[in-house]
């Protein structure tokens, strides 16, 4: 029973209406498709299907036909009779099939609903009033929604451990628990890391780890995403802010060339934390424990906050214009970072192309965990290569440079955000050249610079970045940067423009993209900054297959060379 | 379009024209009331009665066994239409006997008494009965920042009241004689 001639597309009935839905998926998918919620705690879209929480519970039906004949069984009407299970089923665990009825609202439904409700609410400390999911409970939620609205119970509630440490970042609060096994779930199939499980029976039944094991994998704060209630907690969050108060912005996870999407939560220009979004081509719904703490860089205690020209704390303008001095007429090599975004690495190669500097660039690397957290370890090395900064694959040490130093080739250096003397450079090679930093954090060659201006981190400006499979995703501003500082784009266009004859750079994103989309052989062609979409545009990375990009092959990417060989 | 009609005024008589009736009348009244009882009251040397339910200055109060009951869930924070209140939520150190198991307290609490409507809907939303609008109703200083009554001064003007459940002393004896693990 196909219609519109899609073969993957079938027809059901859902609460009386005639509804396509793509074959093969469960009820809840088909029904939210259509705009109706079956309520559900256990089932995860990215999950594998337990079926213990029984909130998804819906009557189903099926066209009845001769279990002889196989004919079809008509009613007076001579319409096709439908034999409904007199029992309801789970959503999460029924397949749509053609034909199939499902009512989602039935009073056998509803009356599912309210039991299901009723039962998990026996043992629940309705501790809401120090409860840190409180705002965001599906537990909450539901029983507004779908609940009986008081409580028959008047024995006394369970009593369970309130403050087990689970890991160094996961509190469990076992009372609040539902024994949905999300959490556990996640363990095995997506970090393989198996430390969680249910102990005891009945009421008693208990989440722990295993003898001897913590629940301490680089992912263990996406069981807390994925607690439907408040069971686990962020040791790092807990009691810090209720979530009503905090804004969403959704960002890129700056960690990893993994590109994770983020959403970063703020209240009056403070983040308080950070969470995956979900995103099916890049993330789905996860994002690692060590990218989470980067907000912490916001308000770090080495955080470059003033201007500095030769030591003396100056206003940003008068660093501006003494660093297009110093940058003037002069033997330049520009330090790129892998760091910065498409936009602001576009706006480095055209003053390297005005000012004939040489360009280098420096990659981070680390270990490859196989899933969200690849070797390259800055957001947007495949940026740089797409704006042109650089053709050559960055190395962490830049011995080309230390090498032209050494030569006495250059007069002066513009360093964007890196460590040059981490990678490679020593300060002999130093002196006698001008140094120009833009950064957002204290380093060694910020110390030694001549000329310090503040940039933003990537969670004060709007930008965007290329991850680990040339996906482009643009990230927004969450909260305001620090008094009197401007974003990088701003200060780099000004650069140019006081270097340059003609300077009308402007540091609008809008422009900058229409400057980047202009020729045709540009990945960029075509494009423009508000045309990517919120889960990001996949670009063609064939231009570069040829280069050895160090990832390996984790979640959602493959290593285009492995590709091409198998 | 209306008609505009002219009255005429009827001529005044003569006792009109005189007054001496009206000042009689006024006079009247006015003596009536030197034999009344009087109703001003000689503040600030006199304090006037404060009805029960009156909304005066927000208070934290403490339950009879001298227990903070705040939780610091911020409802009130949320409610507040002025945004005149401000928490910092903290959390029960573990190893405090009494408390322990009530995991959350504020770290520190500030009501702006220059923004605050006295409309007591941080009373209303208290899900510990833990802020109440009591009986004060003057409150003075010399700078702005003494008008922002933190949490000492609170615990101060609030004191204790009465309580019917003892929420977590329920809470307390259902886990030490143990239903469960």
């Amino acid at each position: 029973m196909s219609s519109n001639g899609n073969s993957s597309m079938i027809t059901i009935n859902l609460d009386g209406k005639e509804v396509d839905v793509p074959a093969g998926i469960n009820i809840i998918e088909a029904a939210s498709i259509h705009g109706t919620e079956v309520p559900h705690y256990c089932y995860h879209p990215q999950l594998s299907v337990a079926g213990n929480c029984r909130m998804c519970l819906v009557e189903m039906g099926t066209p009845m036909r001769d279990r002889g004949t196989g004919e079809a069984i008509l009613d007076q009407d001579g319409v096709q009779k439908i034999g409904w299970i007199p029992k309801p089923i789970i959503g999460c665990g029924t397949n749509v099939s053609p034909g199939m009825h499902i009512k989602t609202n039935s009073s056998m439904v509803k009356g599912s609903q309210e039991g299901i409700m009723e039962f998990l609410l026996v043992n629940h400390p309705l501790d809401c009033p120090i409860c840190d999911q409180a705002g965001e409970c599906r537990l909450q939620e539901f029983a507004t929604d779908y609940g009986r609205g008081y409580s028959r119970y008047v024995e006394r509630k369970n009593v369970k451990p309130k403050r087990t440490k689970l890991g160094p970042r996961v509190t469990l609060d076992d009372e609040r628990c539902i024994l949905c096994s999300r959490c556990i779930r996640f363990c095995q199939e997506v970090v393989d890391d198996d430390v969680l499980g249910f102990v005891d029976r009945g009421s008693f039944s208990t989440l722990t780890c295993f003898p001897g094991k913590e629940l301490s994998n680089n992912y263990s704060l996406n069981t807390v995403d994925l607690c439907p209630v408040g069971a686990l907690t962020s040791t790092d969050f807990r009691f810090k802010m209720r979530v009503w108060f905090l804004k969403e912005s959704p960002s890129i996870c700056t960690e990893s060339s993994a590109g994770c999407n983020t959403l970063v939560s703020s209240r009056e220009g403070e983040i308080h934390r950070i969470t995956p979004r979900r995103n099916d081509a890049v993330n789905d719904s996860w994002m690692t424990d060590s990218g989470r703490e980067l907000y912490k860089q916001v308000k770090s205690e080495d955080r470059i906050v003033t201007p500095h020209v030769s030591s003396e704390p100056s206003k940003l303008a008068d660093a501006i214009s003494s660093a297009s001095e110093l940058l003037k007429d002069q033997k330049l090599a520009i330090v790129g970072s892998c760091r910065s975004t498409v936009e602001e690495q576009y706006l480095l190669t055209k003053l390297a192309r005005n000012t004939k500097a040489k360009k280098f660039l420096r990659g981070h690397f680390g270990e490859d965990d196989g899933i969200l957290l690849s070797s390259d370890r800055t957001p947007n090395l495949r940026g740089a290569l797409a704006t042109g900064f650089s053709v050559k694959y960055p190395t962490d040490q830049l011995s080309d440079l230390s090498r032209a130093l050494s030569k006495g080739q250059f007069e002066t250096l513009l360093v964007i955000g890196e460590d040059i003397l981490e990678s490679g450079i020593s300060q002999d090679d130093l002196k006698g050249v001008k140094v120009v930093f833009l950064g957002t954090h204290k380093n060694q060659t910020s110390a030694l610079a001549d000329i310090v201006i503040p940039t933003l981190t990537a969670f004060e400006k709007t930008g965007s970045f290329i991850n680990r499979t040339f996906h482009l995703q643009s990230f927004k501003q969450a909260v305001p940067g620090p008094a009197g500082l401007l974003p990088d784009l701003n200060i780099l266009s000004s650069l140019i423009n006081s270097l340059s004859v003609d300077g009308d750079q402007s540091a609008d994103l809008a422009q900058i993209w229409k400057q980047l989309s202009k020729s045709a052989t540009s990945i960029f062609h075509k494009l423009s900054f508000s045309s990517i979409p919120s889960d990001g545009l996949q670009l063609n990375g064939e231009k570069w297959s040829e280069l050895d990009f160090v990832e390996k092959k984790a979640l959602h990417f493959s290593p285009t060379k492995q590709l091409q060989e198998a | 379009m209306a008609k505009t009609v002219v009255l005429q005024r009827k001529p005044l008589s003569l006792s009109e024209r005189t007054y001496l009736p009206q000042i009689v009348t006024g006079l009247k009244t006015t003596f009536s009331n030197m034999f009344k009882e009087k109703v001003t009251l000689q503040y600030p040397e006199e304090k006037p009665i404060i009805p029960k339910n009156y909304r005066g200055v927000p208070t934290l109060v403490k339950d009879p066994n001298g227990r903070e009951k705040c939780v610091s869930c911020q409802l009130c924070e949320f409610v507040c239409p002025p945004k005149a209140i401000r928490i910092t939520p903290g959390s029960v150190p573990e190893g405090d006997e009494e408390r322990e198991h009530v995991e959350k307290a504020p770290q520190e609490f500030e009501i702006n008494m220059l923004r605050c409507i006295y409309c007591g809907y941080c009373q209303e939303v208290c899900p510990e009965e833990a802020i109440y609008l009591q009986d004060e109703y003057s409150s003075s200083g010399y700078t702005r920042e003494e008008m922002i009554n933190n949490k000492e001064k609170l615990y101060e003007l609030g004191g204790t009241l009465p309580d019917s459940h003892y929420k977590w002393d329920q809470k307390k004896t259902a886990e030490d004689q143990g239903n469960g693990h």
